[in-house]
Order: structure tokens, then C-alpha cells, then sequence
């Protein structure tokens, strides 16, 4: 019998429908693994509960002869910033350590309502703020994957969603949900060797879902493969009342759509995307990936996007500006962690809890978001700021006058040993350099894998599309799949 | 404009983190080359262009005036909503007493 | 029409002008807070009307409603106005246990109402004169929690919910000259707010309070060599008494200062009512810095026009209209004026005019006989128990001469006992005046007949006993004889 843990979304589905196995044996298979993975540190909550009662609902619904929901018997992990009622939720923070929330974000409550099971709560950076994974408060979730050089160098999965591409990429979970800020998902994906998709702005809610920066952060899922993308974030997706930027459109039946033929389809070549002196292969598999939808029947035309140099800097300036206010909340009066000082009166104890509670990088980007909103700096700052992120968001309007989706890779490099940029900031920023313009943009975007490099490790290739085109973007998303075969995963070490 | 070590301070303080000098001293160089990084965003002439207000076109809808109409963003739910406070009584959060 | 206000503190080097500015934060008037669904019910148990979203529980979001919006842009309508069609959120940072966000939601940029103005009558003698007050903007916002300090040694307790409810903040330009021309302001701004349902007025529940910016400078045009001075912001007075004394105290004490060789310093005051002074607040630790920027969780507000037609329709008449029209009904100045300061007055007064009463008299009998009685009765008019068509029966009873003065007065304080129509009262009672000759002549027979040496005296030339005869006729009458016809019967009998 197959190993059920080497199943995807879709294939767990239909072998439930169909009887082949049963949903409690497939979360009992997803359960013993996550319990034996203590190792990566991708859960800080295991909820096995959470995963049996959605799988008796699921055999309970079949034996009853009725139609199963559409992840019947799909065992998840939820990313920890989404609040889940009765589970803990940190957000990966020290100052959030004990907070139980007393309701269900709308994203997670959809997909419960669609039959999914919670196998826990997965580790990620602090608020959602790293790419590495390494600024969680409970430790760095390590990679699954191993450089073929022998070496034992623990690698980052990528971040901030690290907990979630490290756990699909070890097969601990058939998907796990994202979220995506300035690359979060795509990032961490290309890093393990799965697949992930930051939908359009806006149509995924944001209710419950502790906010990093309001403007930018958007809910999607990280799964095995195109397909499991698609019905997943089917799931996530739809209007909420409750967030006054949800979109109100029907969510696309994007599985059914799914379609791999890039005929007629334009696919644009951002030429700023070329970075000087980067590593070979990043470039290398780019041209594979160019090759690869031409031969799907794509036309490729090159494009430009010139204000790309600067999505940089003006994300570090929105994203932070956004978070300094949005983490103004943890204050120590409500819930979360209280910090008193002998003595201290209202404001000390602000400033304590806050001390205490918050990490480094979670520090750093309030200090700068506080500068950057300061008197006498606030236009030549967040206004400037965001008059490029018009300005951006127009390169990517005229780019749609001459493609359907754009194809670049999604991370300069490779992953990256634990610990190799955590000193230096600035350096670590500039890993999410091909993903934050579209971020800026809210455009819908994804990873897949492509190959892998010298060392073994798995290289992503991102797919960008129009506002509301995620049915675009996952068939040239599927287009790359199909040709790339992509088929290596981490040996089991843990 | 330098970030130096006053900046950092007063920053912090406005954010309300409290900070020593010597984490002072560590963040001024590091925002300060962060903060010249970032500077190069004033080279992009913006004359005439209006910042970003609406990420995907998107209509503000307004919500009825109806008290409760969704529990989860009603109220009288004290119980819950102060289950996780750190200090609290009779009903009230409690914070350390405040002199106006 | 506009007046200058010759308003000054008089100090030792002589007379000192007074510039007034005022923000007005008042309460919406919705059953929901703004954001969050929450209700805005007064006097409820501490922390029962907060919603996650208010006590800003993580991942809480911003709705806005849309009936606090309406509200604002018919005040702004009622004022004059420029509504913008395009309005933004910002948010104003800042650290306090009564702001669980870290901060508040209020509009800095781009308002939802531009300016607008106000026209008032400082002097309540001279109803004729009024003066022109302008409105620089308002803007919605959420109101704070409530910090209460007295319940415990160490610690402060802290409800939220007032955190999220929406207030208008109404910022008037510096044109208020006195204190009373403050006072009349606010008088004003509260009367078109309840006239037009937005804001109940309610100060002593805390639904309307003023922040009070004073300076003051020597008299003169405003130039360059001779500017503004430095204005204190005297914040949450609360009640409109209160705010004339701020004013009052405030003038006095700034120009006690300058002529001490002192200097104002721009700052935060508080207002003691118990000693009627103004005391700075404690300074805090850092100048405010308050870093607004737009809220991302929430769009531009865009208004259309079917949303701006409804507004504008479902506006009532106004105070300055109703005025004008009751005083070309007949109306006095001042009449009209009383009239129409309280909505519920003149509500009750256009019920009155509807159900058939003539202008001027019902104003008179309004303001006299009603108002009177109410006062007695410690009554509010929207309580009264003559209703307005009742009032309007008894003035027609007055003037068809079925009822005399005295016994209107009569009838009135029977209706105020017990709510019943005049007219069943005259009836059950026998109140009727009446004007029948022949019973009239057969008392006046009876009275001179009882008073011959009255009459000898009357006959002799002392006139003034007339008076005695119709006084003893109408007693003997029981008040019910037609003093008219009274006269013309005793004046032929006496000859
Ligand atoms: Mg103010
Ligand atoms: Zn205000």
C-alpha cells in the first residue's frame, strides 16, 4: 500500500470519494508524521483532534451516502497568524505566547467549512516578518532539504511561511496555508520545492489574520503542485463583509479551468528582472522556463518594467510604515504578554511589554516604520512611497499591453544556510527582490519548481498575472510543471 | 539625514520600545544605512502622480446600522473577549493607575 | 447683520481682544458603533458593548457604518457646507489605555465635509443681530474607552464602551470674539444637530463637548507685525456654561501673563469646573507626533449622488427658515426666536399651526400660558399633557368669544390635570361664556338693586365705580358672562 503522506490534495480527495482509503486513515497517516518531525520545528501547535474530527465527518458523510465537501478528508497545516478559536495563536511571538482566540479567522473557518482538517499550527517568522524563518520566537524551523554536498548545514525553508513550505515539502501535511506580504509564499515555496500562489489583493480575507501590513498581505495556499494550489485556494478564496477590502466576485472554478496549453498566450520577459552578477543558474533555469512555455505555444516578447529597482525601497517603507501601527495593539492591557516593571506606570509598561515581547526584526521594522511616518518626514517618506507604487503598478498596466503573464524566477538564489544573512538586514531584504513588485501591484502571483542547482536544491520559477487573472497564472504555473517534471524531494533525516 | 543614536531613542520611545544605549548604539548605524538604502527613492520624479490609495480598483461598501447583525463583530461578549486579558476585575481591563 | 464683538479683558496696559476657535467632538447618533456592530447605548455594564473589532483583538477589522456617514454629511448640509465626494481614513498613532488599536480612526487629509458656516445671535435682546461663525471642516472618527481612576489605589479600570463609537468633530475658524458669541455658537451648532438628528446634544453625557482654543492680542486688525497670539487648547468641556467660563478664565489668565512679561506656550488644558480656572495637563513625556497616514484597511470613501440626494431630502426644515417663516406669519423676532431654538419647541409648534392656530396668538400663548405652566410642572415640551391640537381647540374657543381670558385660564388648567379636549371640559363643566342678554340684564338688574348707595355715588359722578359693577356682574356670572357684552349692558342700565 502507498505511503498516504505522499498524497496530495487532490489525490487524497478522490481516493476518499472513491473509497480507496478512508479519511481517518489518511490523517492518522499525516499525524504519526508530524508527531516524528519534531525535529524541523515546523509545528509550534499539533492539533490531532482537530484532523480525526474532520475525518469521521468526512467518513461519516460517505457511509451516509452523501456528497463529500470539496477537502473532505484533507488533513492541513495552518499557518500560525491566522487566529483559530480554541487554538493557540502567536503569531510566532513572544508577546502573543498564551493567546487563545476566541474566534476563527474567515480563511481557516472557510476551509473547515469545506471539510478540512487542522493537523496544527505551523511555525513561521515572527509577524510575518523574515524570509528565513529564523525570526520565529520559538526557534528556526529547519528545511527539509539538504545540500547534496554532504554537508549537515541546516538550510532555511524560506520565509515567512517556513513552517508551511517545510512541512508540505516533508510531506508532513497535503497543503498548508500562506500568507504573502512581500513574497512569504512564493519565497518559501521555491525554496522546498512546492508550489504556492498569492491570489489578486482582496480576494482572500483578511478577517483574523493578524495583520503585518494591511495594504499588502494577502492569504494563499502552499501545496504539492499546481492542481492542489488551485482547489485550495478555491477554498480560501471569496468575498467577506467583515474586511472592507475583500473583493466582491465570485470565486472561479479555477481546478476545472485548469488548462496547460499556452496557445495564443504572451508571456513577458521583464528585462530589469536580470541581475548582475547572480548566480548562473537562476538565469540558466529562467531560460529553461522560457523554453519550456514556448514549447507550450506561448509567444515570449520582451518587456519592461522600469521602476522595478525601486519596489525595493518603497516596500520597506510602506510595509513597515503599516506595521508600526498595525503592532501598536500589543500593548500588554488585553491579552497577550504584560510586561510591569517594579514601579512602572502606564507608558513604561507599554514600552516594557513591548521590549520584551516583540524580536529583533519585529523591532527593527517598527523603528523604521516609526521614522518614516515621523513629523517632517512622513511625504518625503510614505508619500514618495507610494507615489512609486502608482508608478509601478502603471509598468505593470503597460506591461498588459503586450503579454498575458510574465515569467521570472522567484528568488535570486537558492536557499540559504540558517544563520548565512541573519546579521545582515539588508541582505536578507533583497531575497524578496523579484517578488515584492507584484506584492506592491496585488497582483495574483506563484512559484513553482523548475530544477535544482549544483547542490541539489530546488530552484522556483514565479508566474505573474493580471489582477484577477489567478486562473492565468496557474495555467502557465501548470504549462511549466508539466515540462519541468520536477520530482526531487528531501531524503527523510528527521 | 543621519540616524544617529538621539534619533534611535526618540523613535523608540515614540514606538514605546524600550531601549538601552547599548542596543541604541547597534541600531543607529544599522538604520541609518537601512534609512540611506532606502533614500535612493527619492530619485524617481513623481511630479504629478498621485500616491497609491487603492491596491486592485475596489468600492468602500458601508455597512448597515444594525447593532449585533453578525456576532462576530457584536458586542456582549465580555466574557470572551476579556478570557485572555493579563489583568482585569469587575468587568474592567485594569492597567497600572494613571495620573492626568 | 455681522457684528464685531466689543468683548474685551481689560488689563493694566490697557484692553485686550479675544480670538476664540472651537472643536466640537459630538456622538453620532446611530445604534452601532462606527466600525463594528457593537451597540452605543448610554449607561451600559462596563466592557458589554465591545466587539473584537473595538478592543482591537488580533486581525480585527474596520467596517464602516453607513448610517454615521449619512449623519455627517446632512450635519455638513445643514451648516452650508462643501461635502466631499472623496474622503479618506487616517489613522492617528498614539499609545493610552483608553485606545486599544494604538490608534484612532479619524479623517486628517481629506474630510468628509469641507467648510461650511453658522449663523448666530450672541445677544438674545437683540435678535435682529447675528453673527456669521465659519466652519472649517468635519470630520468623522472613533471616540476613545473610559479610563476611570478612583475605584482602585493602583490601578486604573478601563471600559470600552464609548471605544469605536462614531463622533463628528465640527472645528469652527478662529471667529468667536466673546464669550457669549462662543456660547451662542454652541447653542446653535447643538439646536441644527438635534434639528437635524444627528447628535442628541446630550453634554451631560458626554454626546457633545467642546476643546476650546483661546488667545488673546491686542485690538486691531490681523497683519503681519501684528498677529494672532498663541492659543492655548482648553480640551473636553463639557457643558456650554463651562465653556464660557474657560474662555473667560483663559482670557484673563493669558493676559495676566503677558503683562507679567510672560510668555504662552501652546499646550494641552484642562477645565475645573468646581473652580472655574483652567490648569495645564501634565506635560507628556514626548511632543505629540501622531505620524497619521491613511488606514490601509480601509478604501477611499466615495459618495454618489443618489447617496447625497438622500441626504439632502431627508433634511427638516431648519432653524433660520422656520424663523423667518413664522415671523412672516406673524410672528415677533423674539418669539420666533424661542420658538425655534429647541427642535422639539418648534415641533410642537408647527403641530400647533397644522392643527389650525393662528400664528401670533399661539406664538404668544406658546411662549406665555405653555411655557409658564411647563416651567411649574418641571416639564419638558415633548411631555406636555395638552397636546397641540387640544391648544389649538382652546385658542379657537378664545376667539370665537366661547371662552373669556379667566375662563381659558380655567379651562387650560384642567387640561393640564387630566388631558381632556377644552371643548368637553367647557361642556362637562358649564364653562361656556355666554353672551345671552336677557340673562346678563337680569343680574345687572340684581346688582344695582343690591348696591343702591354704590349706584347713588356712581350717579353722583364717580365714574371709576364702574369697574365695581362689572366686577360684581361677572362674579355673580361666575366669570362666564362676555365682558364685552357686559359692558354694553351696564353702561345702558347705569344710564
Ligand atoms: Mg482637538
Ligand atoms: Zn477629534
Amino acid at each position: 500500500m502507498t505511503d498516504l503522506t505522499d498524497l496530495g490534495i487532490a489525490a487524497i480527495r478522490d481516493g476518499v470519494r472513491a473509497g480507496s482509503f478512508s479519511a481517518r486513515e489518511v490523517a492518522d497517516a499525516f499525524i504519526t508524521k508530524v508527531s516524528r518531525a519534531k525535529a524541523l520545528n515546523a509545528f509550534l501547535v499539533e492539533t490531532p483532534d482537530h484532523a480525526l474530527a474532520a475525518a469521521k465527518s468526512a467518513d461519516d458523510a460517505r457511509a451516509a451516502g452523501e456528497a463529500l465537501k470539496p477537502l473532505a478528508g484533507v488533513p492541513i497545516g495552518m499557518k500560525d497568524l491566522f487566529c483559530t478559536a480554541g487554538v493557540a495563536t502567536t503569531a510566532a511571538s513572544h508577546i502573543l505566547e498564551g493567546f487563545v482566540p476566541p474566534y476563527e479567522s474567515t480563511v481557516s473557518q472557510k476551509l473547515w467549512d469545506a471539510g478540512a482538517g487542522m493537523l496544527g499550527k505551523l511555525n513561521m517568522d515572527q509577524f510575518a516578518m523574515g524570509s528565513s524563518n529564523e525570526t520565529s520566537a520559538f526557534g528556526d524551523v529547519i528545511s527539509p532539504w539538504r545540500r547534496a554536498d554532504g554537508s549537515n548545514a541546516a538550510l532555511a525553508p524560506g520565509g515567512s511561511s517556513g513552517g508551511s513550505s517545510a512541512a508540505v515539502a516533508a510531506r508532513l501535511c497535503a497543503g498548508a496555508t500562506g500568507t504573502d506580504t512581500g513574497g512569504s509564499i512564493r519565497q518559501p515555496a521555491a525554496f522546498t520545492g512546492i508550489s504556492g500562489i498569492k491570489p489578486t489583493y482582496g480576494r482572500c480575507s483578511r478577517w483574523g489574520t493578524i495583520a503585518f501590513a494591511s495594504s499588502l498581505d494577502q492569504a494563499g495556499p502552499i501545496a504539492r503542485d499546481v492542481r492542489d494550489c488551485a482547489i485550495m485556494l478555491a477554498a480560501m478564496a471569496g468575498y467577506d463583509a467583515k474586511d472592507a477590502t475583500s473583493l466582491k466576485l465570485d470565486v472561479p472554478a479555477w481546478e476545472a479551468g485548469l488548462n496547460p496549453s499556452m496557445a495564443g498566450k504572451r508571456v513577458g520577459i521583464p528585462r530589469e528582472y536580470r541581475v548582475d552578477g547572480g548566480p548562473a543558474e537562476i538565469d540558466a533555469l529562467w531560460q529553461q522556463g522560457i523554453d519550456w512555455l514556448r514549447d507550450a505555444g506561448a509567444e515570449i516578447v520582451e518587456v519592461s518594467l522600469p521602476h522595478t529597482k525601486y519596489a525595493l525601497p518603497a516596500y520597506y517603507i510602506i510595509a513597515p510604515a503599516e506595521a508600526s501601527s498595525n503592532l501598536a495593539r500589543y500593548d500588554g492591557v488585553r491579552y497577550g504578554l504584560r510586561d510591569l516593571p517594579e514601579g512602572a506606570g502606564l507608558q513604561d509598561m507599554y514600552a516594557a511589554t513591548r521590549a520584551d515581547g516583540f524580536g529583533a526584526e519585529v523591532k527593527r521594522r517598527i523603528m523604521i516604520g516609526t521614522y518614516v511616518l515621523s513629523a517632517g518626514f512622513y511625504d518625503a517618506y510614505y508619500t514618495q512611497a507610494q507615489k512609486v507604487r502608482t508608478l509601478i503598478a502603471r509598468d505593470f498596466e503597460a506591461a498588459w499591453e503586450k503579454c498575458d503573464v510574465l515569467l521570472t524566477p522567484t528568488a535570486p538564489s537558492a536557499a540559504f544556510a540558517l544563520g548565512e544573512k541573519s546579521a545582515d538586514p539588508l541582505a536578507m531584504y533583497l531575497n524578496d527582490v523579484f517578488t515584492v513588485p507584484s506584492s506592491l501591484a496585488g497582483l495574483p502571483a506563484m512559484s513553482v519548481p523548475g530544477g535544482v542547482d549544483a547542490a541539489g536544491l530546488p530552484l522556483g520559477l514565479q508566474i505573474i498575472g493580471r489582477a484577477l487573472d489567478e486562473q492565468g497564472v496557474l495555467n502557465a504555473g501548470l504549462a511549466l510543471e508539466q515540462r519541468a517534471g520536477f520530482t526531487a524531494r528531501p531524503e527523510a533525516w528527521w | 539625514m543621519p540616524v544617529d543614536i538621539p534619533t534611535v531613542k526618540r523613535i523608540a520611545s515614540l514606538a514605546r520600545l524600550a531601549i538601552t544605549d547599548e542596543e541604541a548604539g547597534r541600531l543607529a548605524p544599522e538604520l541609518d544605512n537601512l534609512m540611506s538604502w532606502i533614500e535612493q527613492l527619492g530619485e524617481v520624479d513623481t511630479s504629478g502622480v498621485e500616491p497609491m490609495t487603492t491596491v486592485i480598483p475596489n468600492q468602500l461598501r458601508l455597512r448597515d446600522d444594525v447593532v449585533d447583525a453578525d456576532p462576530l463583530t457584536g458586542g456582549g461578549i465580555r466574557d470572551r473577549l476579556m478570557a485572555n486579558a493579563p489583568q482585569g476585575e469587575h468587568g474592567f481591563f485594569t492597567v497600572p493607575k494613571v495620573i492626568e | 447683520m455681522v457684528t464685531t464683538s466689543d468683548y474685551r479683558v481689560k488689563g493694566t496696559t490697557g484692553e485686550w481682544e479675544v480670538v476664540i476657535g472651537l472643536e466640537v467632538h459630538a456622538q453620532v447618533t446611530s445604534n452601532a458603533k462606527l466600525f463594528s456592530g457593537a451597540a452605543t447605548a448610554f449607561g451600559a455594564e462596563p466592557n458589554t458593548q465591545v466587539s473584537l473589532v473595538d478592543a482591537a483583538m488580533p486581525g480585527m477589522l474596520p467596517v464602516p457604518n453607513r448610517e454615521c456617514i449619512r449623519q455627517a454629511v446632512r450635519t455638513g448640509m445643514a451648516i452650508d457646507a462643501a461635502i466631499n465626494r472623496w474622503s479618506q481614513f487616517d489613522r492617528k498613532n498614539y499609545f493610552y489605555a483608553d485606545l486599544p488599536q494604538g490608534y484612532q480612526i479619524s479623517q486628517l487629509y481629506h474630510p468628509l465635509v469641507g467648510e461650511g458656516h453658522l449663523d448666530v445671535v450672541p445677544d438674545d435682546k437683540d435678535p435682529g443681530t447675528t453673527k456669521r461663525i465659519g466652519v472649517e471642516r468635519i470630520h468623522v472618527e472613533q471616540d476613545a474607552g473610559k479610563l476611570m481612576h478612583d475605584q482602585h489605589p493602583t490601578r486604573s479600570y478601563v471600559d470600552l464602551n464609548r471605544s469605536g463609537v462614531a463622533l463628528m468633530e465640527i472645528v469652527s475658524r478662529p471667529d468667536m470674539a466673546s464669550p457669549a458669541e462662543a456660547g451662542a455658537y454652541l447653542t446653535k451648532l447643538r439646536s441644527i444637530l438635534r434639528y437635524v438628528g444627528s447628535c442628541d446634544g446630550n453634554m451631560d453625557q458626554g454626546s457633545m463637548r467642546a476643546d476650546v482654543n483661546v488667545s488673546v492680542r491686542k485690538p486691531g486688525p490681523i497683519t503681519k507685525e501684528h498677529p494672532l497670539g498663541t492659543r492655548t487648547e482648553t480640551k473636553n468641556v463639557n457643558s456650554i456654561r463651562f465653556v464660557m467660563q474657560a474662555i473667560e478664565h483663559e482670557a484673563k489668565r493669558q493676559v495676566a501673563v503677558l503683562e507679567e512679561g510672560g510668555r504662552i506656550v501652546q499646550e494641552t488644558r484642562l477645565f475645573d469646573p468646581d473652580r472655574g480656572v483652567t490648569r495645564s495637563m501634565r506635560s507628556k513625556e514626548d511632543a505629540q507626533d501622531y505620524r497619521y497616514f491613511p488606514d490601509p484597511d480601509l478604501l477611499p470613501l466615495e459618495l454618489d449622488e443618489a447617496f447625497l440626494d438622500e441626504c439632502r431630502a431627508s433634511l427638516p426644515e431648519l432653524p433660520d427658515a422656520k424663523r423667518v417663516r413664522y415671523e412672516a406669519a406673524g410672528v415677533t423676532p423674539y418669539n420666533a426666536g424661542v420658538l425655534t431654538a429647541e427642535v422639539e419647541t418648534a415641533r410642537w409648534f408647527d403641530a400647533l399651526l397644522t392643527a389650525g392656530a393662528p400664528a401670533g396668538p399661539a406664538s404668544n400663548w406658546v411662549t406665555g400660558e405653555l411655557f409658564g405652566a411647563l416651567n411649574r410642572l418641571g416639564l419638558g415640551i415633548g411631555d406636555s399633557p395638552v397636546t397641540p391640537p387640544c391648544a389649538a381647540e382652546l385658542l379657537a374657543l378664545v376667539a370665537d368669544g366661547t371662552l373669556s381670558g379667566s375662563l381659558a385660564k380655567q379651562v387650560f388648567e384642567v387640561m393640564l390635570d387630566t388631558g381632556e379636549a377644552p371643548g368637553a371640559i367647557v361642556e362637562a363643566r358649564g364653562l361656556k361664556q355666554t353672551s345671552d342678554t336677557g340673562a346678563i340684564e337680569a343680574v345687572i338688574a340684581e346688582v344695582l338693586a343690591k348696591n343702591p348707595g354704590q349706584l347713588e355715588q356712581y350717579r353722583a359722578g364717580k365714574v371709576a365705580l364702574f369697574g365695581f359693577f362689572v366686577g360684581q356682574t361677572m362674579k355673580a356670572m361666575g366669570g362666564k358672562a362676555n365682558p364685552g357684552v357686559v359692558n354694553d349692558l351696564l353702561k345702558q342700565a347705569l344710564g
